[in-house]
């Protein structure tokens, strides 16, 4: 029998660093449900863009699956409530995310019951609808891209749409050491990954997908395969990729497909990718076939910190400590609590934060390593060789510590995705990485400034001359109303002086 | 031989004449657009139309700046760093703020106290107030910029200032 994938006619990717995979401890076990907490709470943000409003109220019923927040505003994706029960708060509350420590969450008492909203009888097939009204559907569903960007999907299946298309690739790699609940996904739900590239395919008139697997998760290989002999779909196909990171990054996956290089700032769909996470597909399919939004997610509770690794199939909005005591709590020595991978993620300072749509790995690492000492740049030049986009870190750290936006700019910061290999290779143990993201925070910053600036020197503007225009039609009609009055002749002013004092007798 | 060397030097010079002239009509003439280096430093400026500066709005300063009436350092919400960027643009000296740097801030009107009066709303330099005669009155803080021109005009001191975001 032929091995279901081949790794073959791949493109190169520069740089990237083999690590340690860290994955045996949780893929050992398959995926186990979480109970249903007594508290749920969902962050109104959950994507990439503007937050969504909320359109429920305090002390109001809401139904599994119920739509609880609407999308409000550019990239803004809606969130449904992942079980039944009454809102008590609608409040800040810890999460984890870039900037900021408190974000306005919907507060859920569970009732224990689990009751979902109606479904309709007849749930019609993807075919019947027209991609127009799929990509639409795709929208309502609070789908958003489950690798970590949690870029709304429809939003970005709708932008592709517009662009002339050659490929769907599937993404499985998942190439950050300790997360695995892609793969674990892939070995047990390889026919809803497939579902759902085929209503991608759909939605974007696509004839070709890729499904891409990093070589060492040779279950999901087999799983897929499997599954897509069963399925017996020619336009999907099953490639085999060598094990790297960061390959699992869009850019750099679509460059090892297809052999084409994403432009600086543009996207995958400038040179005809689309490219969706293998969960991503898994929740569409659930959406669009079966009537449920994205309430629930699989998600990788790992490191030396917990007493069992496993991967969890957990309802939005569970308490990250709930988790973790799901999976036999910390271990003694459990030291720093991330959120992501070790690469990627973000440390935080309580496991109050609830697991969102974007929490692919909730990670306890021991004590910390003896705190290395960050020392001055050498110019060895290690981080411009593994760097994947092929930027040069060194002089990147050296204008950001300047300060000085344009250089950053031409050195292509912009670009940067944040992998954090420069870190990993240096010397001096510079936290590079971190300063391109402060930078970044600073240039967006500047930015909006500059657009808050240039929206008060308009309002300013048209503020002036508002009040010219009044200044001037009051002139004109005080001047007409003088001249109506000399028209009118010495006869009417007597007229009018006449009748004022008749009443002022009158008053008397 | 004479003649030649005559001839040499007499071209080299008119072409370091007319050269020359040229030079000075294009310097005399690029910079002396006075609406372009206006706009050049009013996108400098913070646009917070406070009034601080003792112009009524940032293009009048900017005005100003531009005729040489003003000096570069009148401006607290832009703080050092626009000091620095008009020196750079004008090829002045930085001079120290002669007043301290603003935090950045918005006005809240303390909806119960408000009388409704309009008197703040006028004030706005940048429309960001809203409310009718009679009626309570509510600050656009998203459009707000901190300028404080509406809090002495507000006859109950219902407004302050707090800070931004």
């Amino acid at each position: 029998m032929n091995s279901p994938a081949a790794t073959y006619d791949l493109g190169k990717l520069h740089g990237g660093l083999r690590l340690p995979a860290e994955k045996a401890a949780a893929t050992a076990t398959p995926i186990r449900d979480v109970p249903l907490p007594d508290q749920l709470v969902l962050p109104i943000t959950q994507h990439a863009g503007k937050a969504a409003h909320p359109i429920v109220g305090i002390g109001e019923r809401v139904l599994k699956g119920q739509l609880i927040a609407e999308a409000f505003g550019t990239l803004s994706a809606p969130v449904h409530a992942s079980s039944s029960g009454k809102i008590v708060a609608i409040e800040p509350w810890p999460v984890s995310r870039r900037r900021g420590d408190n974000a306005p969450c919907i507060v859920i008492d569970c009732d224990g019951e689990d009751r979902a909203i109606e479904l309709p009888d007849q749930i019609p097939p993807f075919h019947s609808l027209d991609p127009e009204s799929l990509l639409q559907k795709i929208l309502q569903g609070g789908i958003v891209g489950l690798g970590g960007a949690v870029f709304p999907t429809g939003q970005k299946l709708m932008q592709a749409a517009t662009m002339p298309l050659d490929y769907l690739i599937l993404n499985g790699v998942e190439c950050e050491p300790y997360i695995s609940c892609d793969d674990l996904l892939m070995r047990e739900q390889a026919s809803l990954v497939l579902g759902g590239a085929q209503i991608l395919m759909h939605a974007l008139r696509l004839g070709k997908c890729y499904v891409v697997i990093e070589s060492d998760k040779p279950e999901a290989i087999q799983a897929i395969g499997e599954a897509l002999a069963t399925l017996d779909d020619n336009r999907i196909t099953l490639k085999q990729i060598p094990t790297i990171y960061p390959s699992g990054g869009e850019d750099q996956l679509v460059q090892l497909v297809t052999n084409r290089e994403v432009p600086s700032g543009g996207l995958p769909t400038d040179v005809g990718c689309v490219v969706q996470n293998v969960g991503t597909a898994a929740a569409i399919y659930r959406w669009i076939c079966e009537g449920e939004p994205l309430i629930s997610r699989v998600t990788t509770v790992t490191g030396p910190g917990v007493n069992s690794s496993m991967n969890v199939s957990v309802r939005i909005g569970t308490t990250v400590a709930d988790v973790i005591s799901f999976a036999g709590g910390y271990t003694e020595n459990a030291d720093q609590l991330v959120i992501g991978g070790p690469m990627c993620g973000k440390s935080v300072t309580t496991d109050r934060v609830p697991v969102v749509k974007a929490t692919n790995c909730i990670l306890v690492l021991n004590e910390k390593n003896a705190a290395t000492v960050e020392q001055s740049c050498i110019r060895c030049g290690e981080c411009a060789i593994v760097c994947p986009i092929q930027l040069l870190p060194q002089q990147l750290f050296w204008y950001a510590c300047a300060d000085n936006e344009s250089k950053l700019r031409s050195y292509g910061l912009t670009d940067c995705i944040e992998c954090g290999c420069c870190d990993l290779v240096c010397p001096s143990h510079i936290s590079l990485t971190a300063s391109f993201r402060n930078a970044k925070a600073r240039i967006h910053e500047q930015a909006d400034e500059k657009a808050r600036a240039e929206r008060a020197r308009r309002r300013f503007e048209s503020r002036n001359e508002r009040l010219e225009f009044e200044k001037q039609t009051r002139e004109m009609e005080l001047a007409l109303q003088k001249k109506q009055a000399k028209s009118a002749g010495p006869s009417a002013i007597e007229e009018i002086l006449e009748r004022q004092r008749q009443k002022q007798d009158k008053e008397d | 031989m004479w003649t030649s060397i005559i001839t040499a030097i007499l071209i080299i010079t008119g072409i370091a004449l007319l050269a020359g002239f040229l030079l000075t009509a294009a310097s005399r003439r690029l910079p002396g657009d006075p609406i372009q280096i206006v706009d050049q430093i009013d996108a400098l400026l913070p646009q917070t139309q406070c009034a601080q500066c003792g112009y009524p709005g940032c293009r009048p300063y900017a005005q100003a700046i531009a005729s040489d009436a003003a000096a570069i350092n009148l401006c607290p919400p832009g703080g050092a760093d626009t000091v620095l960027r008009l020196a750079d643009l004008l090829g002045r000296d930085p001079e120290p703020l002669a007043e301290a740097a603003a935090v950045a801030s918005v006005a809240l009107i303390e909806e119960s106290l408000c009388i409704g009066c309009t008197h703040c709303r006028d004030a706005c330099p940048v429309d960001a107030i809203t409310g009718a005669h009679q009626f309570m009155h509510t600050v656009i803080a998203a459009e707000c910029t901190g300028c404080e021109l509406c809090v002495p005009r507000c006859p109950v001191n219902c407004i302050s200032m707090v800070p931004a975001r």
